[in-house]
């Protein structure tokens, strides 16, 4: 695992044989034990409780408490005395089932880090900044610029009014001209920002612009903010310096804004490391796959109020979080953002929009209920593919090369009509998704991970799909800042699930037409040969030990990443799902008409076993 | 489960709340620790910066930034009227004299000569804080508010919109299952806050807009009206600030859903009492959710009544179920099986028995109950 972005590393000296980690969602705490077992660590237990920032507790430890109770029933082990986490373990003193080593958290429960971001050119500066501050663990809640579009009292109402929980001041590469950067100095200056938390303490500010602008910034907002320099993000045009800037912003999250969340004071108390907010540690996770592995990869977390995106692309690391775009606080926003229609389509079934939408609004009110009948959890899933399709347009338009930067090209590349600052995220070179939070970690079946992520972002060619299997890469991310074997060990055995791969070749044709034929060759001498055509869904047991080899011949029109009618010839291995050649089209197809579209979902779903053909009673 | 945490709604006849106004910046506050204060009372008072008008002077004079100081008129500080002159040039001839003036009334906040722009703030606005509730000064929070204790019946909806206000509680139905139509809202109503059964319709909405209703509490409504109320779809249950006309609260959620019989009953039996409401709701960190207070005036009001940490789900606990099937019906917990049992999506949950009041009883995840506490 890599080191993780913060500035300051815990030292802990003692062997740690026995780990307790926290997650404090916005929605849930989850808790997991992991224990040394002869020379390796292993998750061994888990428990969750709600998130207690609401009342009567506000206070985000009484949450951390009640899931640590869990694991102790659970295990057997007593790790609390009284409030107190028992450290270390007292097996030496004879109580093997006694306490832990350390206990380590990550939090997004305080509504997570929001940031306003300035600069100077909004698709140049602006976005380094903004990509400097998503890298960080934040929520932009707004870019402003000098050319933005907006005048110079809009900018300083916005200031006013958004009451961001830090602001990130860019702009002007290092020697450049200073004024424009100074002007907006003087913009947060007369807002007089306030934060979100607390009337009395000052907002932090993180200044990474034109190093030559900083006496006058300081001049301008060193009394009126908490002001802290970093060094430029774009120091020359065709360079961005994120890494500072990040660092910056992560150290004054936890010294001020953690600090005014309800319990947080306590949390840092508790805690043997600093509390990393939660898609910080998640990117940690993500990085560290796409290093070891030398693959380009897309990673997702979709938690209650947020879904944050993760990819690594020709080793360039990018994050963005869709702020309301979750599962419980803002489900009702995937309902306004998506509309009604683009979630419908995924529904099974037909139901009223009256139902549909008091459901929705229902969940965002009580966002801690979970899905008791098999309709509701096929809403919850439609809505996920919503929420998930979206925060990747998102993320998409946020994972660019740098703008504004004149580009080399060579006499192959005269008849290509590129510009600068076009989306890294190429779906046909993709080698893995991820998949972790809630509704893909809990899924019932492991295919309905699968089959969300399918749906939602559309992949091309071959991409195989894993999931967190219980939800647990923020913890590991954590940990990985105090033992990194501690992490890799249990992120290999216990986290990381693949669930296979997915054949999805690029064109479109008629429900029925031929798409591509298939000779599948499998490590036991099973041979698998078909027609997949258009509308088909297909689904061959593959586990990820075993290879198979698979030859495809394309229809003329349709394209398998060799080109148009090219064959295709790949090993590849499986998961606990399997194999799946996904014929449905690209960009993928769905009836229009509402009788057409229930039958073709029921018909996939029961292709692929998605769902229990009759309910369990309780 | 000792430790379980189940979250629930408050519904108590009598207890003590305490209620921090704090002012957005730091201000005066104008009343003392122990002091009776009402709900309409200033309690605290600052004054909110003015809007900030920038003017590019250098721009407007076709100068450079560092020269702007020898064209001003007015100094960083002054006071400037509207129309008055701010800056001008000083010609030859007088015909080309260009001045600037004042677009606003207000001071001089900055002259930068880096960016040659002044900075021209209007005058404070005064923010004054009321007191929200009929009670008295437990603290005072020197320079950022008061906490205002009352002793009080207290009722937590689950959402609401609008701000706080408060006046006389009427009550518009007969029965906790009984929707609010629009012929059950009179004119008599006006200024008051009315009581509702299951359901409000949208007519009913705009019915109490036309009398002038100003608080409207119901079991539930439909989102679609919602909508159709607010002019948008709301994305994120943070509200408070909406003006609708009315503060409404759901005390139960989205649809046709009865009251919770308790919650009906108390809020009955203070018809005709003065109630302070809020439909403040913020379902994030630092939850906020929307209630009524109605402060007590019987003698014996003045004995403070503290609330019982609950511990936990306990047998016989009333409960709400707050998720479909059985959406919105009000039982009691009649068990606890510890062990993980399967649900009809195949998901392994932890589960509780609710036994309803016709003697028929269920099995629920814990994650799909709420507790109706206060006792």
């Amino acid at each position: 695992m890599t080191a993780p972005h913060s500035s300051d590393q815990p030292n802990i000296e003692r062997p740690l044989n026995v780990i307790v980690a926290t997650d404090c969602g916005s929605t849930t705490t989850k808790a997991i034990l992991i224990e040394k077992v002869e020379t390796e660590y292993r998750q061994t237990y888990r428990g969750e409780a709600p998130t207690t920032v609401e009342a009567p507790f506000e206070d985000v430890t009484r949450g951390v408490l009640n899931a640590i109770a869990e694991i102790e029933e659970l295990s057997g082990r007593t790790i609390l005395d009284g409030d107190r986490i028992i450290t270390p373990n007292q097996a030496a003193q004879g109580h093997p089932k006694t306490g832990v080593d350390i206990y380590v958290s990550t939090s997004s429960a305080g509504g997570g880090l929001q940031m306003m971001v300035t600069g100077v050119v909004q698709n140049m500066t602006g976005e380094s900044a903004q990509r400097a501050a998503l890298g960080a663990g934040a929520i932009v809640i707004d870019v402003l610029a000098s050319n933005d579009g907006r005048l110079p009292y809009e900018k300083i109402e916005r200031i006013r009014t958004m009451r961001p929980d830090m602001i990130l001041m860019s702009g002007g590469t290092d020697g450049g001209a200073v004024t424009h950067v100074v002007e907006m100095a003087e913009y947060i200056a007369a807002a007089e920002p306030r934060p979100r938390f607390g009337s009395t303490y000052r907002l932090p500010l993180v200044y990474a612009g034109n190093k030559d602008a900083q006496p006058q910034v300081k001049t301008i907002l060193g009394d009126k903010t908490a002001l802290e320099f970093a060094e430029n993000i774009r120091p020359v045009l065709e360079r961005e310096n994120l890494t500072p800037a990040r660092n910056k912003i992560h150290d004054l999250f936890l010294e001020h804004v953690m600090q005014q969340a309800p319990g947080y004071k306590k949390l840092i108390e508790m805690a043997d490391a600093p509390i990393m907010p939660t898609p910080a540690a998640v990117g940690v996770i993500m990085e560290t796959i796409a290093k070891r592995e030398g693959i380009n990869l897309i990673g997702v977390d979709i938690g209650g109020a947020t879904t944050d995106v993760f990819s690594v692309f020709n080793g360039v690391f990018n994050r963005t979080v869709s702020a309301n775009l979750g599962m419980s606080y803002s489900i009702s926003n995937v309902l306004a953002e998506a509309g009604l229609d683009n979630i419908m389509r995924w529904v099974p079934f037909t139901i009223d929009e009256q139902s549909l939408r008091n459901r929705i609004k229902n969940k965002m009110v009580r966002p801690t209920t979970i899905p008791q009948t098999l309709d509701e959890l096929q809403i919850e899933q439609a809505i996920a593919r919503e929420a998930l399709r979206l925060a990747l347009i998102h993320h998409k338009s946020l994972a660019t090369g740098l703008k504004g930067v004149q580009q080399e090209r060579t006499i192959s590349d005269v008849f290509e009509q590129r510009t600068s600052g076009k989306t890294l995220i190429d779906l046909l070179k993709l080698d893995l998704i991820v998949g972790s939070g809630g509704i893909l970690s809990h899924a019932p079946r492991r295919i309905q991970s699968m089959l969300m992520m399918v749906d939602a972002y559309e992949p091309l060619g071959v991409t195989t799909l894993s999931v967190d299997s219980i939800f647990m890469m923020p913890h590991l991310g954590v940990l990985s800042t105090v033992n990194e074997q501690a992490a890799t060990d249990v992120f290999v055995r216990d986290c990381m699930v693949y669930l296979g791969t997915c054949i999805a070749p690029i064109g479109q044709g008629k429900d029925g037409e031929r798409c591509t034929d298939y000779d599948l060759a499998f490590p036991d001498g099973r041979i698998e040969k078909g027609t997949l055509t258009f509308g088909d869904l297909k689904l061959f047991a593959l586990t990820r030990e075993q290879q198979a080899t698979v030859t495809m011949q394309p229809a003329k029109q349709v394209d398998l990443g060799n080109g148009p009618g090219q064959s295709f010839t790949a090993t590849m291995r499986g998961g606990v799902v399997g194999l799946m050649l996904d014929g449905r089209g690209r960009p993928l197809q769905l009836p229009s008409d509402q009788a057409a579209r229930v039958a073709a979902l029921t018909r996939w779903d029961q292709t692929v076993g998605l769902y229990p053909t009759t309910g369990s009673e309780l | 489960m000792a430790h379980s945490y189940t979250p629930g709604l408050t519904v108590t006849e009598r207890t003590t709340v305490r209620r921090r106004r704090i002012l957005p910046l730091p201000g005066t506050v104008l009343v003392k620790v122990g002091e009776t204060v009402h709900a309409d009372t200033a309690v605290a008072r600052a004054e909110l910066p003015g809007k900030v008008v920038p003017l590019n002077l250098a721009n407007q004079l076709g100068i450079a930034p560092d020269e702007i100081n020898d064209y001003l008129v007015k100094k960083e500080k002054e006071l400037v009227q509207k129309d008055e002159v701010l800056a001008e040039n000083k010609p030859f001839i007088k015909w080309f004299k260009t001045e600037i003036r004042s677009p606003v009334g207000g001071t001089v906040e900055s002259i930068s000569t880096i960016t040659g722009q002044v900075l021209l703030r209007e005058p404070p606005r005064v923010l004054e804080l009321r007191g929200y509730i009929d009670g008295t000064i437990a603290e005072v929070h020197p320079e950022q508010g008061v906490t205002v204790e009352t002793t009080c019946s207290l009722v937590q909806g689950i959402f609401g919109i609008g701000g706080e206000t408060n006046g006389e509680l009427v009550v518009g139905v007969t029965a906790p299952d009984q929707p609010l139509l629009p012929e059950r809202l009179t004119p008599s109503m006006k200024g008051k806050i009315v009581i509702g059964g299951s359901f409000l319709p949208a007519a009913a909405m705009a019915r109490a807009k036309e009398i002038g209703v100003i608080g409207l509490v119901v079991g539930g409504i439909h989102d679609k009206d919602l909508r159709a109320l607010l002019g948008y779809d709301l994305g994120v249950a943070i509200t408070g600030t909406e003006q609708v006309g009315f503060t409404l609260i759901l005390t139960e959620g989205f649809g046709t859903i009865p009251m919770a019989p308790k919650t009906f009953a108390l809020l009955s039996a203070h018809a005709g009492q003065k109630a302070s409401i809020s439909g403040a709701t913020q379902i994030r960190a630092g939850v906020i959710r929307p209630e009524i207070i109605i402060p007590q005036t019987s003698p014996s009001a003045g004995a403070r009544v503290s609330l019982v940490e609950r511990e936990g789900i306990q047998l016989g606990d009333p409960v709400r179920i707050i998720r479909d099937p059985l959406f919105g019906k009000i039982g009691a917990v009649s068990g606890l099986p510890s062990e993980l049992r399967m649900i009809p999506t195949e998901s392994e949950v932890r589960v509780l028995e609710v036994r309803f009041p016709d003697g028929t009883s269920t099995v629920v995840p814990r994650a799909n109950i709420e507790v109706i506490e206060g006792a």
